[in-house]
């Protein structure tokens, strides 16, 4: 577990090329901030702003338009409502039809007359509450367990990480249904929070890694001697020197909780019935999938793309924190650099 | 730690200093890594103990095995209750009743299941084979065809290639499982067998599909403009003839290779396993990679006969024997370095003997889809047999294909992403180190270093992966089994957690995670063994 820290110069012979183009990369950011830099670079990560923004979205489109919570909603439909089917079978009134149509229930209905538009929303709402929950607290109790773990060291280390190697033993997804059957399907949050108790031993272990590391450091040295106390140096020195890996792996793992979430709501043991998830919308219908299969679909591209979104955002953030990261021009690029610069040479001989 | 003894974990002898026994000496130069491994298994064993009881008190909490009877108008309610605690121990707290399965354990018996009285042992002992039929095959070509894309991703770096397959990768890794095998069980069957009532491909579609392949085939092979354009245009013509000559003739309904197809796609594999394993430009290894085929195809009728009373055994033999053969005639055509002949040899060998197994199995195809239990719907969804189809050893092996063909296809799916992203971050590692740049400068020829000196250094970081998922293959696909209706590992998992059976789950974690921590000592040593870099520390 020797993870390089961050802006630690390469070791090592570089070679000139390299050179001139760390000097190019060391111009661009000359007098930013840490957190300019890196906010700078994940701008220019072209697919991480694509993904920012459609979640953006999605997260708007769902908190806004059946409401949550103290938030009013524009749609006309709740999600428990019975309503008269619309279209025979309950297909989906959106569709070309002499230009583009919403209609009253754009996803379909189901056989009794639930909206699919207001239960896609709802099960996103909740599916989100999961994702954030899990993101939140497993990374709050990883980087609490890897901090005391790398910075104690000893038999301290020693306890929590057999602790740790407990837990990753036991697979993901079956302490997920048995903790999913322990607290029932009522509500996400206390899915969420059980289901948070066992996600967070990556993020511990690439915590240790990091203040192993650091803790050897020379500015951890300075801040002893000037008298800080433990608890100071691990959370206002070291850790916002880990502030990098741990917000790209929270980001990770926000993915796969929202896969976890819906897999085990797909099975049984997470979100159940009259609760709605996106992973418990496909399970209850798809029985009938040969017969009204919008009321799969939906739920499943809304999976799919926030899973994705929130994974680019991911791969946006590591190479914005990456400091080794540099930008490589396309081959096309390169020629019209190359050809720039002959142009230019081509003219300074003619001139002089 | 710091000051211990390093030693080499595959065991290489230091020489000795003194002149001792040969016992003594090997005793010495293995001694740290048999501490090492001791040491290694007391502490896994600790692990293994203590997530056994974590699990196992949280299934003592989570299962209530009397809710049926709770709430059941049955006259004797109270007498059933009673008998079901005494039966299940209940009155025993847990941590105790914890120490009671332990002491079980040690004595062979893993507990029964209460709710079909069958022993976990003979659960466990079904669900295991089936489960490694399901997922060993996907495993194996989910890594195969993962680390070939991610090496090719990585050499083609930076191109629209690899940007897209980056793309697929993440929306790969971004897809719910259960989602797909769905959608899998609505195209891949209930969409490919209604396509089989009526096998004609529509021009549209052969024009799509061909113009996919071409873009596909130039972005693979690359190289200069004029490379490109000729490999798209092959792509191109040869898609769209294979399309046209599988609509036009029915292919699909009674499919064959025949001995043209053998031998012509024979010595499409000599060539380019030749081009991978030794450059075309060495003859002798193209001309012993030719003779192969021609034994094969020479071979092809013979072997018909054979085929008929075929059993499991004789198809490994002969398996065998083409390698066999391969081997020899490499080795007749000897040369300076005979080795990758014979290399060269026998895997094309292999190849045109799988081709002929193909072709025989195939020759069923028409007899088994038009039977009355298939009746002309041959991919199936559910199980992993058809119920009431009797057959030779033929069509049994190609009734399990039909059944393996999209839970597999769903696997691989799945884990194929990670494969390509691992085995491409490690190539490009490999490839950017001096070693490589000096094996360039000392004029061996690309496919030289990619093949010899990057691409088997690249591998060594995916075995440390690799026994992990092996092991995590006996755990089976909880959510592929249940859609595909398999009744392997995962399957027993999920239908004791729903009917409250605590045992067999116990015993399903037992055998996974055992194995996952014996896969974590496997991959401690495999990685010394492989790179001389690490040191097993005692």
């Amino acid at each position: 577990m020797s993870i390089q820290p961050p802006l630690e110069p390469h070791e090592g012979i570089v070679d000139p090329a390299e050179n001139v183009e760390n000097a190019i990369e060391l111009k661009e950011v000359e007098g930013l901030s840490q957190g300019r830099i890196v906010l700078r670079r994940f701008v220019r990560h072209r697919g991480a702003m694509i993904s920012a923004v459609v979640l953006t979205a999605v997260v708007l489109l769902v908190t806004t338009s059946i409401g949550w919570g103290p938030i009013p909603g524009w749609w006309q439909y709740g999600y428990k409502e019975l309503n008269p089917i619309v279209n025979a079978g309950g297909a989906p009134t959106m569709g070309f039809d002499g230009g583009f149509t919403v209609g009253s229930h754009p996803f379909g209905q189901d056989n009794v007359g639930h909206d699919g538009f207001a239960l896609v929303m709802r099960g996103t709402q909740q599916s989100l509450t999961v994702m954030v929950v899990i993101g939140l607290l497993s990374t709050t109790i990883g980087v609490v367990v890897g901090a005391l773990a790398g910075f104690f060291r000893g038999r301290l280390d020693d306890l929590l990480m057999r602790f740790t190697d407990m837990i990753i033993t036991i697979p993901v997804i079956m302490i997920g249904a048995i903790l999913g059957v322990l607290v029932g399907g009522a509500n996400p949050w206390s899915l969420a929070v059980a289901l948070s108790l066992v996600s967070w031993t990556n993020m511990a272990r690439l915590v240790r890694g990091q203040f192993l590391t650091l803790r050897e450091r020379e500015f951890v040295d300075a801040a002893r001697v000037a008298g800080a106390s433990s608890a100071r140096i691990m959370f206002k020195h070291i850790l916002p020197n880990a502030v990098g890996v741990i917000i790209v792996n929270a980001t990770l793992l926000m993915a796969s909780a929202i896969l976890l979430e819906t897999a085990l709501s797909y099975l049984g043991f997470g979100i159940s019935s009259p609760e709605v998830s996106l992973g418990q919308l496909i399970n209850e219908y798809q029985t009938a999938f040969a017969t009204r299969p919008w009321l799969f679909w939906w739920p499943g591209l809304f999976i799919v793309t926030i899973a994705l979104c929130v994974n680019f955002i991911g791969d946006g953030l590591r190479d914005a924190f990456d400091p080794r990261q540099r930008r490589i021009p396309t081959r096309r690029a390169l020629a019209k650099a190359d050809a720039r610069k002959a142009r230019a040479r081509a003219k300074a001989t003619a001139s002089a | 730690m710091a000051t211990s003894v390093t030693t080499r974990a595959s065991g290489a002898r230091s020489a000795p200093d003194a002149p001792v026994t040969a016992r003594r000496s090997w005793f010495r130069s293995s001694a740290p890594t048999l501490t090492f491994l001791g040491r290694r298994l007391l502490s896994s064993a600790v692990v293994l103990l203590g997530a056994t009881f974590i699990v196992y008190m949280l299934l003592a909490y989570a299962l209530d095995p009397l809710e049926d009877l709770r709430t059941s108008t049955a006259p004797n309610k109270e007498a059933l209750i009673e008998a079901r605690v005494r039966a299940l121990d209940l009155n025993t707290p847990p941590v105790l009743r914890y120490f009671k399965w332990l002491g079980g354990l040690f004595t062979g018996d893993l507990g029964t299941s209460w709710v079909s009285g069958a022993s976990v042992t003979s659960l466990l002992g079904s669900a295991i084979p089936s489960t490694v039929q399901l997922v060993a095959a996907s495993t194996l070509l989910a890594i195969g065809l993962g680390v070939l894309v991610g090496i090719v991703s990585a050499l083609r770096q930076y191109t629209r290639f690899d940007y897209s397959v980056t793309f697929l990768s993440f929306v790969l890794y971004s897809l719910p499982s259960f989602w797909v095998a769905v959608l899998l069980k609505l195209w891949g069957a209930i969409g490919f067998n209604d396509f089989l009532a009526d096998p004609h491909v529509p021009p549209l579609w052969i024009a799509i599909i061909s113009v996919v392949s071409a873009v596909l085939w130039s972005s693979i092979i690359g190289g200069s403009t004029r490379t490109r354009w000729i490999s798209a245009a092959a792509g191109l013509v040869g898609t769209a003839a294979v399309l046209l000559f599988i609509s036009s003739t029915g292919w699909l309904l009674n499919p064959s290779l025949g001995l043209v197809g053998v031998l012509a796609i024979g010595v499409g594999i000599a060539f380019g396993v030749v081009a991978l394993t030794a450059g075309l430009q060495n003859r002798r290894a193209l001309y012993a990679s030719l003779t192969t085929v021609a034994i094969g195809a020479a071979l092809y009728y013979p072997l018909q006969y054979a085929f008929v009373g075929a059993t499991t055994w004789l198809i490994v033999g002969l398996g065998v024997a083409s390698v066999v053969i391969g081997l020899v005639v490499g080795r007749l055509f000897g040369g300076y370095d005979r080795a990758v002949s014979m290399r060269a040899a026998a895997i094309t060998a292999l190849g045109v003997g799988l081709l002929i197994y193909v072709d025989r199995v195939m020759a069923v195809w028409y007899a088994y889809s038009n039977a009355s239990q298939i009746n002309g719907r041959p991919i199936a969804t559910i199980g992993s047999q058809t119920p009431g189809l009797s057959g030779d050893y033929w069509v049994e092996t190609l009734d399990r294909f039909t059944h393996l063909l999209l839970p597999t296809i769903a696997l691989i799916l799945i884990s194929f992403a990670s494969y390509t992203r691992y085995s491409r971050a490690s190539l490009l590692e490999v490839m950017n180190q001096d070693y490589i740049r000096t094996a360039r400068a000392k004029g061996l020829s690309e496919r030289v270093v990619t093949t010899r000196h990057a691409f088997r250094n690249a591998l060594i970081p995916l075995a440390t992966i690799v026994p992990l998922d092996i092991a995590a293959l006996f755990g089976g696909a909880i959510i592929t089994e249940r859609i595909f209706a398999w009744s392997g590992m995962g399957a027993l998992f999920i239908k004791s957690l729903g009917a409250k059976d605590a045992d067999p789950v116990m015993g399903y974690f037992l055998v996974t995670g055992a194995l996952l921590v014996l896969a974590n000592i496997v991959v401690d040593f495999v990685y010394a063994a492989l790179d001389p870099r690490i040191r097993v520390n005692s």
